[in-house]
């Protein structure tokens, strides 16, 4: 399950990240925005994200440390995706 | 530290308990308001027909201390807070708006260095800013990026404790007056265009040579020149923050509502002439409304708005800074950028308004309505970071904004 959304993060962030190096050099904790995400493409990997994993993303996450890392992407989408699973 | 504690002072102790005879301090907009009144009023004509650096408005606001406004006490400077700083900027508007902004522009420097100027020579600049007044300028833009100022494609040189930078800079406002120029560039020849750090750029290691001239409509004493920049000094003039969240939360916003204050000196300068004018026609028939005290009412109902406006944006500014997750929400941004484009956008109504008022009195230059000046600077307002990118920018972040 881990790795199959750590996949899921790196082929969104891969599609929509703009990044200028490949997605599979870039480790888990690695610097997303030292790696080339610019503002305007963080924005479009929220959008995909949201697609993705079919969530919206709350005002409160949606600040620059969340899409620092691969890491830390999942630690958000993980919080959120167990939220909704403990509701249902 | 923040800028937002204001630590201005309104009386004087008399340790030895005698009765001070001294004069009463002027309160901060009533010493901004003196000086706009004695020194930069009596030069903005000269300095806009000329396109000349407002000189004796900059020797005055630092014989004042206001250079060092923005800066804490404990380190030198006035301690005023952003609000404070901005009915400054308001007061000098009033009277000259090329000297205004050099005086905003290099605030919003002070402010990235009091808010995230941490290292020890970053601390020693902003002593000296205080105690010997220096003038602070900024290079954000660069030939070939295309206005976006969250992009470089030059770089810091990093040689053990020393850097080195060469920028292509199409513009540095009043730079060939400045003591530093806080310059943006790549973190290192290897980042990223995004990957971005602020470096002050020290006279004694700067050197400007001219690309390009000013003979611009407006905003002419802020000798907007272009420049290639050559720099070298010492690493610790890095400032340790990265760009993108200097940009975020401090420059940004503290230029929009530096930016929107100095609009609205403008916009109530241009309000008091067309006051002014039916006020002399109402005192030739009294018993008879003049025909342009309609527009009149017109004009101050969106003075106000202006005035609201800006004075909301100041609070909000003062309580997020409180809360400094809030400076990075997207909500923040979104209304931070919304007020730039709002008050460049009522600039320009005010002024038209005015000149509607005033006829032709205001339209010739040389009489006491002429609104030639302000109307040509008012046209600025939009252009100085262009309102289309600002408006893209929250088209992108409407996008995933929750809260309304």
């Amino acid at each position: 399950m881990n790795e199959q959304m750590e996949d899921q993060i790196r082929q969104v962030v891969a599609a929509y990240g703009r990044l200028p190096v490949d997605i599979s050099t870039v480790r888990r904790t690695d610097d997303l925005y030292r790696a080339g995400l610019t503002s305007h493409a963080s924005v479009n990997v929220m959008l995909g994200l949201e697609d993705a994993f079919d969530v919206e993303l709350p005002d409160e996450l949606l600040r620059k440390s969340t899409f620092q890392t691969v890491a830390a992407i999942e630690v958000a989408l993980r919080s959120l995706v167990e939220n909704e699973q403990a509701r249902n | 530290m923040s800028t937002t504690a204001d630590q201005t002072t309104t009386g004087r102790s008399t340790p030895d308990g005698a009765v001070d005879r001294r004069p009463p301090e002027l309160s901060p907009q009533a010493l901004a308001a003196q000086i706009g009144a004695a020194v930069v009023g009596p030069a903005a004509e000269d300095v806009d027909a000329r396109a000349r650096f407002p000189h004796e408005a900059v020797d005055a606001l630092r014989e004042a201390g206001m250079l060092g406004a923005l800066i804490p006490q404990a380190m030198g400077g006035l301690g005023w807070s952003l609000d404070t700083v901005a009915h400054a900027v308001t007061e000098l508007a009033h009277h000259c708006s090329s000297a205004a902004m050099v005086f905003a522009m290099h605030q919003i420097q002070v402010a990235c260095l009091v808010n995230h100027g941490g290292t020890e020579r970053l601390i020693d600049l902003t002593e000296r800013v205080a105690s010997e007044g220096l003038l602070l300028a900024s290079a954000t833009t660069e030939v070939g990026i295309g206005g976006n100022v969250r992009q470089s494609s030059c770089a810091v040189e990093r040689d053990h404790s020393e850097f080195r930078l060469v920028k292509h800079a199409p513009v540095i406002s009043y730079g060939e007056y400045a003591d530093a120029v806080l310059a943006t560039a790549r973190r290192s020849g290897e980042s990223q265009p995004n990957d971005q750090v602020l470096v002050a750029c020290r006279r004694q290691g700067l050197a400007l040579e001219e690309t390009s001239g000013w003979d611009a409509l407006g905003f002419r004493g802020t000798c907007s020149l272009g420049f290639l920049l050559t720099a070298s000094g010492d690493a610790g003039d890095i400032l340790p923050d990265p760009y993108a969240d200097i940009s975020s939360q401090t420059m940004l916003p503290v230029s929009h509502i530096l930016w929107s204050s100095l609009w609205f000196g403008m916009a109530s300068a241009a309000a008091d002439k067309a006051r002014s004018f039916v006020q002399t026609a109402a005192r030739k028939s009294p018993g008879t409304t003049p025909p342009n005290a309609l527009r009149l009412a017109e004009l101050t109902m969106v003075l106000e708005q202006f005035h609201d406006l800006v004075v909301v944006a100041r609070s909000r500014y003062a309580a997020a800074v409180l809360d400094p997750d809030q400076t990075r929400s997207i909500g923040f941004a979104i209304a931070m950028n919304s007020l730039k484009v709002s008050a460049s956008t009522l600039v320009v109504d005010v002024v038209q308004r005015a000149l509607l008022i005033c006829g032709m009195a205001g339209y010739s230059n040389g009489t006491p309505y002429s609104l030639g000046r302000l109307l040509r600077d008012s046209f600025g307002a939009q252009l100085m970071v262009n309102n289309d990118r600002i408006y893209a920018n929250n088209a992108q972040l409407l996008l995933v904004h929750r809260n309304g």
